[in-house]
């Protein structure tokens, strides 16, 4: 009889994602029809290269190659970001047209852009996107502010979800402005009583923030139906989504879009105490959104970019007692959830690498950006999959030879006994299309392994 | 006058600053001698900063410390600031248009200030043409150009050719930073230099004005 989910041990539980994932389903539960058997056969090639590449076990047929963009494929099709944001239609044609141009062993769909009608419905101000603060041309960028104030800590430990909803919701999205009128759910507890909690429900800034969901909820369904349409077509063709969703380190989730990077720092001087128990009461809830995600879509890889671990954002010993641990813990949580942490170390993490080494083998897979690839190979390459490094400026200002030169390298010294997938450092907007097929090209021709 | 405010800010012992200038305005001492036991004090963090003692978070909360010291202080000032007249010389500061991130830029500020340079901060999203008035009105000989996206490589080019336009380009020095920035940016924007921290900004001011 086949082992229950809940008995598996995390190495059983990440073979059986990987055989989900050899065997897709379409949305009605069936075996996916796929367009060729070629098709089928690189899909399936595409998905083992992933798989051996992740656990370490044995080298891949060859280094897989894939490309983690931000607007780039929309830029390339020339239209602009806001027309990508709006048009679900057009996103995902452009979207598609680059992955069958490029055939990457693995994609992460087409909703980097995300829904613009959505975010305009809620009023959302945490981001500026085209059309609302920035030009129709850019990408969306965030507004860095105090969402969260110094003094609400225990608020934030107390009941994070009551928190949310009342308090840091209400302050990014406009829209839900009659948040802060309701009482806490766990208020409702017998006959005697019970009414009361819901007298708010009656009020009309109650019943406008609820309309509003209603509308934006229609939105994220119209959009994720495109996105799902998308993934269909491609997987069908042969070109697998692996993303299944995303989740942070909590020094992040707080510094990032809770108390900002000059609060949570401060916060660090100040009452570093609270700030430390609020980071752990994030990890089961940084956990369980990585694994809910990856129930949703049934995709085991779930996304964490990493923003102030990186070198220089912190000392050493500030990143062992603030940054390390939780972050761990929410990987080493994913893990025993049967998923695969994939954090992205955005800018240069050199001075972290032997800190962050200290991790289950073949678990986890890391986007590299500016560290140098070398010493991440010989540190945590030693336990994880590394993905990268091309860097954005030799994608948009180099020439293809420059771009072939700098993978063989990789190819040599990274690439080496396995371990490694070839794609961009840096999630990228800008670039020469030519420049991004030498990558894909290189890696054809020149990562096979003996 | 001692130096002992100046190693309380510098070694991050917020309450006990706060504690001995009150303390020190009570017993009668000049606020413009605390003032510039303060600044010393931030030269001290600049300088550990720079020597890899200090990190984001020490120069961060620094500046916290210096201005609840300031908010002490300023209503016993008789005039101003009154410390520019000292300034090594002027720098011109800004993110690129297009792009709005501005933790980097604010590093930057904050170590060209406390390494002694009068510094024009022009935010984000900033025009070719706000650089240009900013070189005509201050007369600066240094300007910085911040980017964090490559949209920014672009601006910066843009801005560098704008400059050129405006019949400045000989008159300033430009050095460009931020997250994907590096040689071949440079290259191709056209700037004078660029630099990978805060730190390398300062080195950069320093050689091109001095000090």
């Amino acid at each position: 009889m086949e082992k229950k989910w809940e008995e598996m041990s995390a190495d059983e539980k990440q073979d059986t994602q990987f055989q989900k994932l050899l065997a897709p389903k379409d949305p009605e539960g069936n075996d996916l029809q796929f367009q060729t058997p070629e098709a089928e056969a690189n899909y399936k090639a595409s998905i083992n290269r992933i798989k051996d590449a992740i656990q370490l076990k044995k080298t891949p047929d060859r280094v897989p190659v894939t490309i983690l963009p931000s607007m780039f494929p929309y830029i390339n099709a020339g239209m602009t970001v806001e027309e990508a944001m709006y048009d679900y239609d057009k996103c995902t044609e452009a979207f598609n047209k680059l992955i069958l141009e490029l055939k990457p062993d693995m994609n992460i769909g087409a909703s980097a852009p995300g829904p613009g009608k959505f975010y305009e419905i809620l009023d959302y101000k945490l981001y500026s996107w085209p059309g609302h603060g920035v030009k129709p041309e850019h990408c969306y960028q965030c507004n860095e502010k105090e969402y969260m104030t110094a003094e609400e800590y225990d608020l934030l430990i107390t009941d994070p979800s009551f928190y949310f909803r009342n308090f840091y919701l209400p302050r990014v999205f406009g829209a839900l402005e009659g948040f802060t009128m309701l009482p806490p759910l766990t208020g409702i507890l017998e006959m005697y009583g019970v009414a009361f909690s819901f007298i708010p429900y009656a009020l009309p800034p109650v019943q406008g923030t609820f309309k509003a969901l209603f509308e934006a909820g229609a939105e994220a369904l119209k959009w994720a139906m495109a996105m799902g349409g998308s993934d269909l077509q491609l997987k069908s063709l042969g070109f697998p989504n692996i993303l299944g969703g995303f989740t942070k380190a909590p020094f992040d989730t707080i510094g990032d879009t809770l108390r900002g990077t000059k609060g949570i720092m401060v916060d660090m001087y100040r009452q570093p105490d609270k700030l430390l128990k609020a980071m752990e009461g994030l990890v089961p809830i940084m956990i369980g959104m990585g694994i809910g995600a990856s129930q949703q879509t049934g995709n085991p890889q779930i996304f964490m970019p990493l923003h102030k671990g990186a070198d220089g954002f912190l000392s050493d010993e500030q990143f062992k007692k603030f940054y390390w641990p939780t972050f761990k813990q929410v990987m080493l949580g994913l893990i025993e959830g049967g998923c695969i942490p994939f954090p992205a170390l955005e800018g240069s993490w050199g001075s972290r690498l032997e800190i962050i080494q200290d991790i289950p083998k073949g678990k986890t897979m890391w986007m590299v950006d500016q560290t140098d690839m070398g010493k991440a190979k010989e540190t945590l390459g030693e336990n994880a999959c590394l993905i990268g490094n091309v860097p954005s400026s030799t994608l948009k200002l180099g020439t293809p030879d420059e771009v072939k030169d700098y993978c063989r390298k990789l190819i040599d010294t990274v690439g080496k006994g396995g371990g490694f997938i070839m794609g961009n450092g840096a999630f990228f907007d800008e670039a020469k299309l030519e420049n991004v097929k030498a990558m894909f090209d290189v890696t054809r021709e020149y990562g096979i392994y003996e | 006058m001692s130096e002992e405010l100046a190693g309380l800010l510098a070694d991050l012992k917020e309450k006990e600053a706060i504690g001995f200038v009150e303390k020190a305005l009570e017993q009668g001492t000049d606020p413009m001698e605390l003032l510039e036991q303060a600044k010393k004090g931030m030269e001290i963090v600049g300088q550990r900063f720079a020597d890899a003692d200090y990190f984001i978070p020490d120069l961060i909360f620094s500046g916290e410390i210096l201005k609840g010291i300031i908010a002490i202080l300023e209503p016993r000032l008789k005039s101003g600031k009154g410390e520019e007249a000292d300034r090594l010389g002027k720098v011109i500061i800004g993110t690129v248009a297009g792009d709005i991130h501005d933790i980097g830029k604010d590093l930057v500020v904050f170590m060209l200030d406390v390494n002694g340079y009068d510094v024009t901060d022009l935010g984000i999203d900033v025009p070719a043409e706000k650089f240009i008035n900013a070189i005509k009105e201050t007369g600066s000989t240094v300007v910085g150009l911040s980017g964090f996206l490559t949209l920014a490589f672009d601006s910066m080019k843009e801005t560098v050719e704008a400059i050129r336009e405006a019949g400045l380009r000989d008159d300033v020095k430009i050095m460009i930073g931020g997250g994907q920035i590096n040689e071949q940016v440079r290259d191709f924007t056209g700037a004078d230099a660029y630099g990978k921290d805060a730190m390398e900004a300062v080195k950069l001011a320093q050689r091109w004005i001095g000090g």
